[in-house]
């Protein structure tokens, strides 16, 4: 979380919206622990990161839906998951991850 | 703002908690927990109460966690999902020793979240201009330093002072420590020597078993770099329980 303080607060201080996405649950192998945070901006800008580069396109597409609808919610990823091919993380394991626009 | 507590709480490094609501009812309600008390509202009073103890009690050992209540708080209760995050300050790292190696290591440790402080007697060598990278930088008597220093099991202790008249006592004093990881540089040689002294002094067996000494995985490493390195990779393996080696050689799941 620390280290997306500052990138948050100049987007929040440019009065750009925000969406926080944070892993809070892990099965298996995944490269992330729970509490690893990535935000996107209003303009599409990014910091941090859920996983290893695998799920962040996807992650991306919530969170901008997100910041403009206001709606949180929770989503899985892995090789259970119908998008697999896509969206599945290549170490197998599978991530819970919670969207929600920075409101607070 | 809530937004605002935490960041000013995590850069103060001072211990928050943040519980976020998961399930439907109401998704993203927070609540955090610091010092000074609660701000927010996870929808009744009997759950805010409820989840602030249990992220107090997270925050003592430093875990994340999801649980479960009833909407008023009850234990047994499964309709407000939360995932409690707790921001525990950083771990302490003791560098003891303010040498080349010192600077390489603080800067490394530094880097992987620790509270680096490098200890060494003398007042020439233990200087923030020598060691930039370090938090602090302190002059005392190693063993005296460690005896009043703040240690808990996340704490790595490194020792590097490579002269036995600061090894012995300040190793006795680190294994009297729960610290999780105890280093000690010196060839084989070196460390047979104050094995001997220490076992003459009274550690026991198990205790001497605590020392990772010669220091380090076994990479190669030469250069204070390299032997930074080597080190922060053993600190990292041992808080995982892992013997280090390479992944490629190995059967277990990549990310413990």
């Amino acid at each position: 979380m620390i280290e997306i303080l500052d990138t948050v607060e100049r987007w929040r201080a440019e009065g750009q919206r925000v969406a926080l996405a944070t892993v809070v649950r892990v099965e298996q192998s995944a490269p992330r622990d729970p509490g690893a945070v990535m935000a996107v901006s209003e303009r599409g800008e990014v910091a941090g990161s859920v996983s290893g580069g695998c799920v962040e396109a996807a992650v991306y597409e919530e969170a901008s839906d997100a910041i403009g609808t206001g709606r949180p919610r929770l989503v899985t990823y892995g090789i259970s998951d119908a998008h697999a091919i896509e969206q599945g993380l290549t170490c197998g394991g599978t991530i819970h991850v919670f969207v929600e626009r920075l409101d607070w | 703002m809530i937004f605002e507590r935490l960041a000013a709480a995590l850069r103060a490094d001072a211990p928050v908690a943040l519980a976020t609501r998961l399930d439907e009812v109401r998704p993203g309600a927070k609540l955090i927990v610091d010092v000074s008390g609660a701000e927010g509202d996870l929808g009744s009073p009997g759950l805010n109460f409820a989840v602030e103890a249990e992220a107090r009690a997270l925050l003592a050992v430093g875990e994340n966690a999801l649980r479960t209540f009833g909407c008023d708080g009850e234990p047994i209760g499964t309709e407000a999902r939360l995932f409690i995050q707790a921001f525990a300050p950083k771990a302490d790292l003791y560098i003891f020793g303010a040498i080349d190696f010192s600077r390489a290591m603080a800067r490394l440790g530094k880097y992987l979240g620790y509270r680096v402080t490098v200890i060494d007697a003398r007042p020439v060598f233990a200087t923030e201009a020598r060691i930039p990278d370090a938090d602090r930088v302190v002059v005392a008597w190693p063993d005296e330093f460690l005896a009043s220093a703040r240690v808990e099991p996340r704490t790595a202790i490194v020792v590097l002072t490579h002269d036995t008249k600061f090894d012995i006592p300040l190793l006795k004093v680190a294994l009297d420590t729960n610290a999780g990881y105890i280093g000690a540089m010196g060839s084989r040689r070196t460390h047979a020597a104050r094995v001997e002294l220490l076992r003459a002094g009274g550690v026991s067996e198990s205790d001497l078993e605590r020392i990772c000494a010669p220091v380090g995985l076994d990479i190669g490493a030469r250069t204070p770099e390299e032997t930074a390195i080597s080190i922060a990779a053993e600190i990292v393996a041992m808080r995982s329980d892992r013997r280090g080696g390479r992944l490629r050689d190995g059967s277990l799941a990549v990310h413990p």
